[in-house]
């Protein structure tokens, strides 16, 4: 009873998610609740949606290049209004005779987690409440890569430390994504150029995909995402690092607002030792090439055919 | 008839004519890692006569540690004697310090072909385009070069061997606040 009365009182408090929307239709009471200036108007404050555009917005793959368009102006206006300063959202689109593929040098990484911050400060990841990290460091004995027995909490003074490896693991793009499959309404979906990505809009926040990703690639936001806006980064792209809500998952993107304008991944550029190479698998002079024609190279649990497209090897 | 032949020579030698530094440096690199207190090192060599016999140097250079198959090279294997200011290879090629990679690259072939394909070693830039090469000198101290997360450089982007801070166990934040929260409201 006390469940049903508190969604009836977010409707005005901009916190309901299109997930209660649906809860509470079913249970025939929001039609009821909602008032009516707010639906005659169309406008702001309307079950958290700035306005019936958003609420009624296509899924991305189904807009029509005026609805993108449309919808890209909208959101800018509502990040810039929301942070206070000037948020662009592009959609670049991918390049014909590009599939991103990343490389990373176990032989290299120090575990100094420089990547998983330097990612925090790209994607827009929340900073206070609820973390969410799309890279997990992963720390293991000599000799061992059984995950259960691995640490992600280490906290030594200095790193390397002495009898142990890192192993940092992110969405992995595996071409046979097993996260696509599990989405019963289509909000995430592979790429021409290989990144899996998710419509934060279309996500009903189900969660399928995380239990059927076998990588701990996604994550979901328990909460509100909060990022101070002095610290937003305001070049975003709308699969990628645009602010993202309560309710949705998301997970990295080799991120794809850089990574289409021909730019290395945030991860890329921080990590001081140069563990993390990337590029085009198509391209026979990239690095990435040159890793798999040259370097001993394996990818996490290959026994289940996912076929991810981001490699280890030991440099 | 003899001005046309004068002006095709002249053009023949502006289009023949290509800047030398260009030519040789292969890669562009940031300024090599020189330390100020030494660099130029013609200051006081220039007035120093040279002594080619390999020894421990006790006077000057004695806060290097040479710790790099020392027992089998010194100074001068690498240092160029006749112009202080460069380096050599093994073949008496003098070179700049901003291309000292082909120096390295002389015994460690296999990490110089990973680096010159921009695999071993940090590479900014951009994947489809221009990238940007450090020395093997801006990771490694070329007398003691094995790895060390190094305190000091900005173009690696570290401040020190300290790794930030680990993830937060999941729920640690969300959980408590909601439990308090239920406590409160009396259930
Ligand atoms: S949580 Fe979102 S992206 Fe994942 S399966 Fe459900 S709707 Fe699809
Ligand atoms: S920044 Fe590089 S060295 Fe540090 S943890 Fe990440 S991959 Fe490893």
């Amino acid at each position: 009873m006390s469940e049903s009365k508190r969604q009836v009182t977010t409707v005005d408090a901009r916190q309901a998610s299109r997930r209660k929307f649906l809860k509470g239709l079913a249970a025939g009471a929001v039609a009821a609740s909602v008032p009516a200036p707010a639906l005659a108007q169309g406008g702001r404050g309307f079950l958290g949606y700035s306005s019936w555009a958003e609420y009624f917005q296509k899924n991305y793959l189904l807009m029509s290049p005026e609805e993108k368009a449309a919808a890209l102006r909208r959101l800018e206006e509502k990040y810039s209004a929301k942070y206070g300063r000037k948020v662009t959202v592009k959609d670049t689109g991918p390049r014909e005779d590009v599939l991103f593929a990343y490389a990373l040098d176990l032989n290299k990484c120090v575990g100094c987690r420089r990547c998983v911050y330097g990612c925090v400060r790209e994607n827009n990841l929340p900073r206070e409440g609820e973390q969410i990290h799309y890279i997990k460091v992963l720390r293991f004995e000599d000799g061992v890569m059984d995950f259960e027995r691995s640490d992600r909490y280490y906290d030594p003074k200095e790193v390397p430390e002495d009898g142990y490896y890192y192993m940092p693991v992110q969405c992995l793009h595996c071409r046979n994504a097993p996260c696509v499959k599990a989405c019963p309404v289509k909000a995430t979906w592979t790429e021409p150029d290989g990144l899996v990505v998710v419509d934060y809009n279309w996500c009903i926040g189900c969660r399928y995909c995380m239990a059927a990703c076998p990588y701990e690639g996604r994550n979901f936001n328990w909460q509100d995402p909060v990022i101070p806006s002095s610290e937003l980064n305001p070049e975003t792209h709308y699969l990628g690092n645009r602010p993202r809500m309560r309710g949705t998952v998301e997970k990295c993107t080799f991120c794809i607002q850089r990574s289409r304008e021909g730019r290395y991944p945030a991860c890329v550029e921080a990590c001081p030792v140069g563990a993390r190479k990337f590029g085009n698998l198509l391209d026979p002079k990239s690095e990435i090439r040159y890793i798999l024609e040259n370097k001993r190279v394996f990818r996490i649990k290959e026994e289940l055919l996912t076929e991810p497209k981001f490699f280890y090897f030991f440099g | 008839m003899r001005r046309v032949w004068v002006l095709a020579a002249v053009c023949a030698c502006v289009v023949a004519w290509e800047p030398e530094t260009d030519a040789a440096q292969e890669f562009a690199v940031p300024p090599p890692p020189l330390s100020e207190d030494y660099y130029p090192c013609s200051q006081c060599h220039a007035d120093l006569s040279t002594d080619p016999t390999p020894r421990q140097l006790t006077d000057e250079h004695t806060d290097i540690v040479f710790d790099h198959a020392e027992q089998f090279r010194w100074c001068l294997d690498c240092h160029d004697a006749r112009d202080r200011d460069k380096l050599h290879l093994q073949s008496g090629e003098r070179l700049d310090f901003g291309e000292s990679y082909r120096l390295c690259g002389q015994c460690h072939g296999d990490k110089y072909r990973d680096w010159r394909a921009g695999i071993h070693g940090k590479r900014t830039g951009r994947w489809d385009g221009e990238k940007q090469y450090l020395l093997c000198a801006h990771c490694h101290d070329p007398h003691s070069p094995r790895y060390v997360l190094r305190a000091d450089p900005a173009w690696t982007g570290t401040s020190d061997r300290q790794p930030e801070p680990p993830p937060q166990v999941p729920g640690s934040q969300t959980l408590p606040a909601r439990r308090e929260g239920q406590g409160a409201g009396g259930h």
